[in-house]
């Protein structure tokens, strides 16, 4: 792979002694497979790169990116970046990130098992996955897609205030996604499992996931408007966490977007609440030593029993707000800097998710969601989203249900948690996902 | 206007190409294709009374498939030196992977048809005056009333030139400018705070300025977060929905659009399958994709595998008429492609995507639909929505809607999504008005995909659909 840190440096000698620059570059090989039909669908060898130069001039930012490391073009996109820098608003806040003094966490994140496997390997991988979904279940009509799909990546962040950081990382995954059908009509399911190399995923799981959310949906109906406890099956709660972090996030606070902006030290949700982002936990997908700024990543404790501990920060972020980053700034190469979680988990309980459904009288289990882009809005807290899943009556799963939304707002939501579940599960997300009940949820159907 | 591949859209010289083509099929293959992408970007962006950044953006490279029987090899590049395309070559080819005797291309230059003339370019205007017009829309915004709390406005341009050449022979290309401007707002009440947003997008050229006033349209984005100050709690279940001009576009791309989408179709993994010549929908209901409406945000001259954009009836009087193709399913189908291969970036393999999606008019009153609904929502702005094709269901979310009681537009209502079923919904349009209006521009996702879109509708109203709100 290119040498990420030497382009980096060699941008940053070209700094005149007024200005801040960072340099952010970053380099990604990806493989993907699609089997379909037991035939290669497609396969894509892809290589990318690309960087963002950032230029700071008495408190005045100007950015540029390009998708090429040719030495050219990097030169072309400092000159842009600078010229940029004259049309912004002098903000006194505004600075590259300095180093903090706080180390890296050593994470083991890249595997040569990996970047060493055969393409023959991965395709092979596909066309497994996809047998295995068509042999399991004779109500499986079709595989819409079967994948392997698994990239190396490498990033450097390199500034004039002494930050010189690389990481890398590899990942992979299998994903299938099914039609069920019977008697003319069709339901879908999806699996996956990931790992940082081949020898973690598991085929059978990722073909059993798919098969069971597709046939259990079968002879689905529309239920009854309601008022009912809802457990959370885990890839529906990573996302509804992914929107709750969305909320804790610094930049939402200082600019007047989030409805937790006046709330520090307050109870906001219920007491089985305890919200951490760790990026440095190995077990999460997106792991991460360094952030998007270069400085080490950290365990912060956002919700403890409830109660509102932090905001997550960027450099900006920290220091407009009189603290510090909380190695929490998160980007791509074609934007600046800005703030998010990136392993966001719940502190566990202890129970099944079998277990919890027992213990609900009259509720729903849901187990995919749709539409959380068009229904949420994390400004005001409303929190209204499609979703399929299971009626649970006395305690036991019972009919499938489709075509009803979920409705509360996120402020309540929190509020109305009744049990975590012990069931915790890192997603391909910036979250791990959890069985999770919450009552008093409004089921809009019939 | 007109060009040939000596227009605009030449990236790359046509020997390149063919020597390209050439290394992509030495070892074999049914099809070889490379798309080659110089995409140069800029944006504004004010938030928080202030010029928070400018950003420019270059990225360039070529994306090159090769397709063996059922087997489609792709490998992309950012190199574009004779050395850096055969790589590429090689890697697509390797991907594709079969045997068989290596074949040389000819290519003939198509000529192009360009829907729309672009006036400004926006790399000719300064940067200060698009900076001065998100100054404008803080200002205006932040005037309209004291409960305005914050105003992000943000302008962005692009210049999108592409280049196409095939072993069929076909070498063309496209000079695609689009720019855009949207304003967001967030006011402050006792009940909360709320969000309006408001955006214009065109494939046009700064000379959309010239149409388009930024002080109306962060007006009616200040005013949107206000109205919704003093909103109720959506209601919650089915009920009937009346949506206005422009708004409903959304409706129809996620309940039948993409399962109109012949890739989709062609696994089985649209409802919509199998049944072209049927009657899908209200015998007044036709539904058209275009992608040759000049200046819409989803228009081009040629799709990002080179055919001409076409303008596709789906639906027709109620009956479907036919999908809309990309050149892999249309060739799969002894057919031409409908022009809708679309792909986010050189990095991208095509696939089938809208482009302009839209109702045609009816011949109701909008006043008169509005007043014959007793009890139901009225939605003037939608917020996107999704589809799955294969079993139907659809949401899409209102961001300012209304209550209707006795026929009247009453209380705003929160925000929510509102879910139905694609072929249920087609058969429940019960009214169509004849005030036809293009919605605010949109970015379709489609496997993780981003391309950008139009859709219209006039005033519509389907007789039930559950609304996804709190209330009862």
């Amino acid at each position: 792979m290119t040498d990420l840190i030497d382009i980096a440096d060699r941008v940053i000698g070209w700094a005149s002694s007024d200005e801040q620059v960072e340099v952010f570059a970053v380099h990604e090989r990806e493989t993907e497979v699609r089997a379909y039909g037991q035939q290669v669908e497609s396969l894509t060898v892809a290589e990318s790169q690309g960087v963002g130069i950032r230029v700071v001039i008495n408190g005045r930012q100007g950015f540029a990116h390009a998708g090429t490391l040719d030495l050219d073009v990097l030169a072309e996109t400092l000159a842009e970046a600078r010229d940029n820098v004259a049309f912004a608003t002098t903000d006194e806040w505004c600075a590259v990130a300095e180093p903090d003094g706080i180390p890296p966490a050593e994470l083991d994140l890249h595997r040569a098992a990996l970047t060493d496997h055969p393409t023959g390997a991965k395709v092979a991988a596909a066309l497994e996955l996809e047998r295995l979904v068509g042999e399991a279940d004779p109500r499986i009509v079709g595989v819409e897609s079967a994948e392997y799909v698994d990239s190396i990546s490498e990033s450097a962040v390199v500034t004039t205030t002494g930050i010189r950081s690389t990481s890398r990382e590899t990942g992979c995954y299998l994903s299938a996604s099914v039609l069920a059908g019977d008697n003319g009509e069709t339901q879908t399911g999806f699996g996956f499992s990931i790992g940082r190399q081949p020898g973690d995923l598991d085929p059978e799981r990722a073909a059993a996931d798919a098969v069971e959310r597709a046939t259990r949906l079968l002879g689905a109906v529309k239920p009854d408007s309601a008022r009912l406890t809802v457990v959370l099956d885990p890839w529906v709660s990573a996302q509804f966490l992914g929107i709750v972090g969305s909320t804790l996030n610094g930049e939402s606070v200082l600019k007047g977007r989030s409805l937790f902006a006046d709330r520090l030290g307050e109870e906001v949700a219920a007491p089985s609440l305890t919200l951490i982002d760790d990026p440095t936990d190995v077990a999460a997908f997106t792991a991460t030593a360094v952030d998007g700024e270069g400085l080490a990543t950290r365990r912060n404790v956002l919700l403890e029993d409830g109660r509102l501990l932090r905001f997550v920060h960027n450099s900006y972020t920290g220091r407009r707000s009189g603290g510090a980053s909380t190695g929490s700034a998160v980007r791509g190469y074609a934007s600046t800097p800005g703030v998010g979680v990136q392993a966001l988990a719940l502190v566990q309980g202890s129970r099944s998710q079998a277990e919890l459904v027992a213990d609900v009288e009259d509720g729903l289990l849901v187990q995919g969601v749709s539409g959380l882009h068009s229904g949420v809005n994390p400004v005001s807290g409303d929190f209204s989203t499609g979703a399929e899943g299971l009626r649970i009556r006395r305690g036991a799963l019972a009919e499938p249900v489709r075509e009803f939304t979920i409705a509360s707002t996120i402020q309540k939501m929190l509020q109305d948690v009744i049990e975590v579940g012990g069931d915790l599960e890192w997603l391909p997300m910036r979250a791990a996902g959890v069985s999770l009940v919450i009552g008093d949820v409004t089921v809009s159907g019939a | 206007m007109t060009s040939s591949e000596d227009g605009p859209g030449r990236l790359l010289d046509p020997s390149l190409l063919r020597d390209t083509l050439d290394a992509a099929l030495r070892t074999g293959g049914d099809f070889a294709e490379v798309f080659v992408e110089d995409r140069r970007s800029m944006s504004a962006l004010f938030d928080d009374g202030r010029v928070e950044e400018l950003t420019g953006g270059r990225s360039r490279g070529a994306g090159i498939r090769v397709v063996s029987g059922e087997t489609t090899g792709f490998a992309h590049t950012a190199d574009l030196s004779p050395e850096g395309l055969r790589s590429a070559a090689e890697a697509a080819s390797a991907a594709a992977r079969e045997g068989g005797s290596g074949r040389t291309v000819a290519l003939n230059a198509a000529q192009v048809v360009h829907p729309g003339v672009v006036a400004v370019l926006p790399t000719d205007v300064s940067k200060a005056r698009k900076v001065a017009l998100l100054e404008d829309a803080d200002r205006v915004a932040r005037s309209e009333d004291d409960a305005i709390r914050q105003v992000t406005a943000r302008y962005a341009d692009s210049r999108r030139r592409i280049q196409v050449a095939n072993s069929d022979g076909l070498l063309t290309g496209d000079d695609q400018v689009r720019t855009l401007f949207s304003v967001s707002c967030v006011a402050a009440g006792d009940g909360g705070m709320q969000t309006g947003r408001e955006s214009v997008g065109h494939t046009v050229g700064f000379e959309l300025f010239d149409r388009v006033d930024v002080a109306d349209l962060a007006r009616r984005a200040a005013r949107r977060a206000i109205t919704k100050l003093d909103a109720v709690p959506a209601p919650s279940g089915e009920m009937p929905v009346v949506v206005g001009p422009g708004g409903g576009g959304v409706l129809f791309h996620e309940a039948c659009g993409h399962g109109l989408e012949a890739d989709l179709v062609a696994k089985s993994a649209s409802v919509f399958a199998g049944r072209r010549g049927e009657v899908v929908a209200a015998p007044f209901v036709t539904l058209v994709d275009d992608g040759t409406m000049a200046g819409e945000w989803g228009c081009y001259a040629i799709d990002d595998e080179g055919r001409p954009a076409g303008r596709n009836v789906l639906i027709e009087d109620g009956v479907l008429t036919d999908y809309m193709w990309d050149h892999l399913r249309a060739s799969r189908e002894g057919r031409d492609s409908s022009g809708n291969g679309r792909r986010q970036s050189y990095q991208h393999l095509p696939m089938v995507r809208m482009t302009n999606t839209f109702l045609l008019g009816g011949d109701a009153d909008p006043d008169d639909i509005v007043a014959d609904t007793m009890r139901g929502v009225y939605v003037a702005q939608l917020g996107g929505g999704q589809v799955n094709t294969a079993t139907g269901d659809f949401v899409f979310g209102m961001t300012e809607a209304y209550l209707i009681e006795n026929g009247r537009i009453t209380a705003p209502i929160r925000e929510g999504n509102l879910i139905g079923n694609g072929p249920d919904v087609l058969q429940d349009i019960d009214a169509i008005a004849g005030d036809f209006a293009m919605g605010s521009p949109g970015t379709c996702g489609k496997d993780g995909q981003g391309v950008p879109v139009g859709d219209g509708t006039p005033t519509l109203r389907v007789t039930r659909l559950t609304v996804g709100g709190t209330a009862a």
